[in-house]
């Protein structure tokens, strides 16, 4: 895959050419390009184990690259690797903030690792404290705050140096969904706000689908595709997506379901149909009556309009949700468990 | 500069909240400070030995009147009559008595007829520290009794005069150096090694590691943090120790003076040497599952609770490079001695080399990524 250069900016916020991360005979991220222009929110969609988070240690200077080039604001991610920690903000997928500490305390300690200079650190933690709902709680010690709060704060300190470019991995991971919603609207207003340039991982697809501007689809450490949201969608066959069951496959049924109205793609699992259609309630309808003539029962049937899990199971053949169960927690030398 | 500020106000503080490093750093040391001092310190007194007396003659009252005398006063031991020595020697295996006291039935002919009188000691000697109070003193008894009345004026013989440059040093006051040195080791242990892989466990250091921090700023940062906590255990344990120890004039500011600049060198050795040993840790059982056996490797070899040249030659060169030798031999210096700076220079030397090889060898080994 080429890098896709956005117009309007000369150099793009970040590239990644033939980037390559291996561990053994295991690569966790195999030749990997793309780019992501100023202001742009960049999503890397995929299961656990898909080589997200590798890339994103790449590109934040926390592991080094078997090969390739990566560059963040024109720095190389090797050469210049601490113009690039200057550049970058960076939340890990694991919550970091010092529990003993107050919200303030972490604050602080962080901006003075960044040599924020003093007058400029005390403003810009009241800022950001404020900016993420934490200001009334700016002295209380992290360890009595919730994850979603916790998220925050460390969202909140990421920027303390004022980055250009913040990177996120899995950022609401183990949060409940209306502390999900608000990390959404807090990065959204923030991103406003700064200016900033975003790239996040996530397996949450509703989450890369609600806030990135593009998406990358990782899946084995490869690229399988990169667009937007929409024109990922658009990208696969049909506007609504069918799934039914039967309680038995007749012979010849592959070829009944494919010559329903309005039918673009089938795809068969067990007894189980999924099929792309241009026009959903005409070919359920249509599904209806063939299933009355063959004199079988349906066990299970919906009808969606195409999901971002739908685009990942066109480029990768399986179901993002299904890979999440069964991503196994392999782990190689140099990784790092959580 | 600020950077390596920033990591020790972190800890500094983290410290103030949860003061359980310092407690606990101090337990174990107080704890064996006192148990062992009091445990080996004091002077073996209320064993009990059987005597047989099979010949009834005038020399072995005499004998027998000393060994009243002393159970009445020095009570090293106390003395029960027997009638049947097989008897006797049955309650000394069974552990009833620590020591039989046997006059043969010839006794009192053989000191009248000059003719190499004995009496036995018959001794349980799976206990050797109960063997050495009972042999040295039925050797005082024997001794005097040899030189029958009163002593000449003017001895004839070569007589040894000790002469005690310092008064007498209770085993706790031997041990206390030995307890602060293991005070800054356990400091050095939680804060060098079991929260500095926690933290990494837990990903804070990769928080660190996205940062423009360079590599000798983190080593520093971290070392010098530990080093402040450890400090401080060893303050405490110094001051604390010297009272229960009843060393003489436990606060002389000279002294603490001198006392501090070990504390400080003993501090940076041990905290460089576990960050040395954990640089390329990752899992959070590893520095527990060591401390015991570093521990054992170093505490005992340094001479803290016996002198080294008990030791083996093996114990002896393990003892030559670890740096708690050296820790412990400044300390008993300056606490049992209050000697100069200058009588400790080649420890100071040591340990202040030591903190720099193990700080080289860290920079080195530690990676600025994961």
């Amino acid at each position: 895959m080429k890098p896709i250069m956005t117009p309007q900016e000369p150099t793009p916020a970040l590239e990644v050419e033939h980037l390559r991360k291996c561990f053994g005979n295991f690569c966790a991220v195999d030749d990997v390009n793309f780019s992501v222009a100023h202001g742009e929110v960049f999503g890397l969609l995929g299961p656990n184990g898909a080589g997200k988070s590798t890339l994103i240690r790449v590109l934040t200077t926390l592991l080094p690259p078997t090969s390739g080039v990566a560059r963040i604001l024109g720095f190389d991610v090797v050469r210049d690797a601490d113009e690039v920690r200057k550049s970058i903000g960076v939340i890990p997928q694991a919550m970091t903030s010092d529990l003993d500490l107050s919200a303030m305390e972490n604050m602080q300690i962080f901006a003075k690792l960044y040599s924020v200079p003093r007058e400029r650190r005390i403003k810009v933690a009241h800022e950001l404290l404020e900016a993420v709902d934490l200001l009334a709680w700016a002295d209380k010690p992290v360890k009595n705050f919730s994850g979603g709060m916790r998220r925050r704060l460390e969202i909140a300190r990421g920027l303390v140096h004022e980055p250009r470019i913040f990177f996120l991995d899995e950022p609401t991971t183990g949060l409940d969904p209306a502390s999900r919603v608000g990390v959404w609207e807090m990065l959204m207003r923030l991103k406003k706000e700064r200016e900033l340039t975003i790239l996040l991982t996530t397996h949450y697809m509703d989450e890369a689908d609600k806030l990135c501007d593009r998406i990358a689809i990782v899946d084995h450490g490869k690229l399988v595709a990169l667009d937007s949201p929409l024109k990922l969608k658009a990208s696969i066959p049909g506007n609504n997506i069918l799934e039914v069951g039967f309680s038995r496959i007749p012979e010849g049924w592959l070829q009944t379901m494919q010559s329903l109205p309005d039918v673009l793609d089938v795809k068969a699992e067990d007894h189980v149909f999924r099929i792309g259609s241009d026009n959903g309630p005409n070919t359920t309808v249509a599904l209806m009556e063939a299933v009355h003539r063959a004199q079988i029962a349906v066990t299970s049937l919906s009808v969606q309009s195409t999901s971002l899990d739908d685009v990942f199971m066109h480029y990768t053949g399986r179901q993002l949700r299904d890979s999440l169960q069964d991503a196994a927690p392999v782990l190689f030398p140099g990784m790092g468990q959580r | 500069m600020n950077r390596i500020l920033a990591l020790i106000e972190r800890d500094l503080r983290k410290l103030m909240r949860s003061p359980t490093l310092i407690v606990v750093s101090m337990i174990m040391p107080l704890i064996q400070l006192v148990v062992l001092g009091y445990a080996f310190g004091g002077k073996i007194h209320d064993l009990r030995v059987g005597v047989v007396n099979q010949d009834h003659g005038m020399p072995t009252v005499k004998l027998r009147e000393m060994c009243g005398a002393i159970a009445a006063n020095a009570r090293t031991f106390e003395t029960t009559d027997y009638t049947d020595l097989q008897r006797a020697l049955k309650d000394l295996r069974d552990g009833r008595i620590n020591g039989v006291l046997n006059f043969p039935p010839d006794y009192s002919r053989r000191v009248l007829a000059k003719d190499a009188p004995q009496v036995a000691l018959i001794e349980d000697n799976t206990d050797n520290f109960a063997v050495g109070a009972l042999e040295g003193g039925f050797g005082d008894i024997v001794g005097a009794y040899n030189q029958g009345g009163a002593a000449p004026r003017v001895s004839s013989g070569v007589t040894l005069s000790v002469v005690e440059l310092y008064p007498y040093v209770p085993y706790i006051q031997y041990l206390l150096a030995g307890s602060i040195v293991m005070a800054i080791f356990v400091s050095a242990m939680i804060g060098g090694g079991i929260i500095y892989i926690d933290d990494k466990a837990r990903g804070l250091h990769e928080g660190y590691l996205v940062t423009p921090i360079s590599r000798l700023e983190l080593i520093l940062g971290f070392n010098l943090s530990g080093a402040i906590k450890a400090v401080l255990a060893g303050i405490i344990l110094t001051t604390v120790g010297s009272v229960i120890a009843g060393i003489p004039n436990p606060l002389d500011p000279i002294r603490l003076l001198k006392l501090m600049v070990v504390i400080v060198l003993t501090s940076l050795a041990l905290i460089s040497m576990m960050f040395l040993l954990m640089v390329r840790v990752n899992d959070p059982l590893v520095p527990r599952a060591t401390f015991g056996v570093l521990n054992t490797l170093l505490y005992f070899p340094s001479g803290a609770v016996y002198p080294i040249y008990g030791f083996p030659p093996w114990m002896r060169a393990i003892a030559r490079v670890d740096p708690m030798t050296y820790a412990v031999h400044a300390f008993k210096a300056l606490l049992l001695k209050n000697t100069s700076i200058t009588a400790i220079s080649g420890d100071l030397a040591f340990l202040a080399i030591f903190t720099l090889v193990t700080t080289v060898a860290e920079t080195a080994l530690f990676k600025r990524s994961l």
